[in-house]
């Protein structure tokens, strides 16, 4: 009875990712789209709480809202988060029970 | 006695999640027809707006990044990137698109628009302004 958490705020303007992460349990996972995506940023200021909660919640990035912000080249992203397509979005949500919007 | 003012636009909001970043471009590009000293300000999350290699394609959205590219052919020439901003977010100066300008008193030679500046030497340059804009 996992959950997909979908946040798409900008983790450095609103707290939505950093509660998602906080209230996700084991097995659930985090999509990161939209303005999200900039939390999958490797060396950043809230980059550790990607790794706080690695092993237990699976997080993932939407590649076409990375590409679109000049974000898709190799590197850029923490190697905990998993770069997935419209239809690795589509496989999320039918994968989880629920899904959870973090607006 | 002279009218011309000091305008600061300044930028706080990462571009496409919501449409501020493009509507202070749009305001800008108008404004620079006033003849009036404008200069751009990037913090927080508006210094994405800068970051390059956008491409937008699978969004359907139009990629407006390039227009910066056109701002220097209105007269602005000057585009302040917080340093503190950049670092928090886990980027450099070498992420940002290349932005110059053609200077006119200097035979035209292009020049650097992009201006990384410190927080505190930002806060100095608000305060030389006549007007701020904020998006």
């Amino acid at each position: 009875m996992t959950t997909l958490h979908m946040v798409n705020k900008s983790p450095f303007e609103k707290n939505a990712m950093q509660s998602a992460l906080g209230h996700a349990l084991k097995g659930d996972a985090v999509l990161l789209f939209e303005d999200g995506v900039y939390g999958a940023l490797k060396g950043t200021t809230v980059a550790s709480e990607l790794g706080r909660i690695a092993g237990e919640v699976k997080v993932y990035v939407l590649g076409p809202d990375l590409t679109a912000r000049g974000l898709g080249g190799d590197g850029r992203i923490a190697d905990s988060v998993t770069v997935v397509d419209y239809n690795g979005f589509v496989d999320l949500v039918t994968t989880h029970q629920r899904t959870q919007a973090w607006l | 006695m002279s009218n011309i003012k000091k305008f600061l636009y300044l930028n706080r909001k990462a571009p496409y999640g919501s449409i501020y970043a493009l509507e202070s471009l749009e305001v800008v590009l108008i404004g620079a027809a006033f003849d009036q000293q404008v200069s751009l300000a990037f913090i927080d999350d508006g210094v994405f707006q800068l970051a390059k290699g956008q491409d937008t394609k699978s969004l359907g959205v139009k990629n407006f990044s390039p227009t910066f590219r056109a701002l220097g052919d209105y007269g602005v020439t000057k585009l302040y990137v917080e340093q503190e901003s950049l670092s928090e977010r886990g980027l450099t100066a070498a992420d940002l698109m290349p932005i110059t300008y053609e200077d006119e008193n200097d035979g035209f030679a292009e020049k650097p628009s992009i201006n990384v500046v410190s927080r505190s030497e930002l806060a100095g340059i608000m305060r030389e302004q006549d007007v701020i804009l904020s998006f």
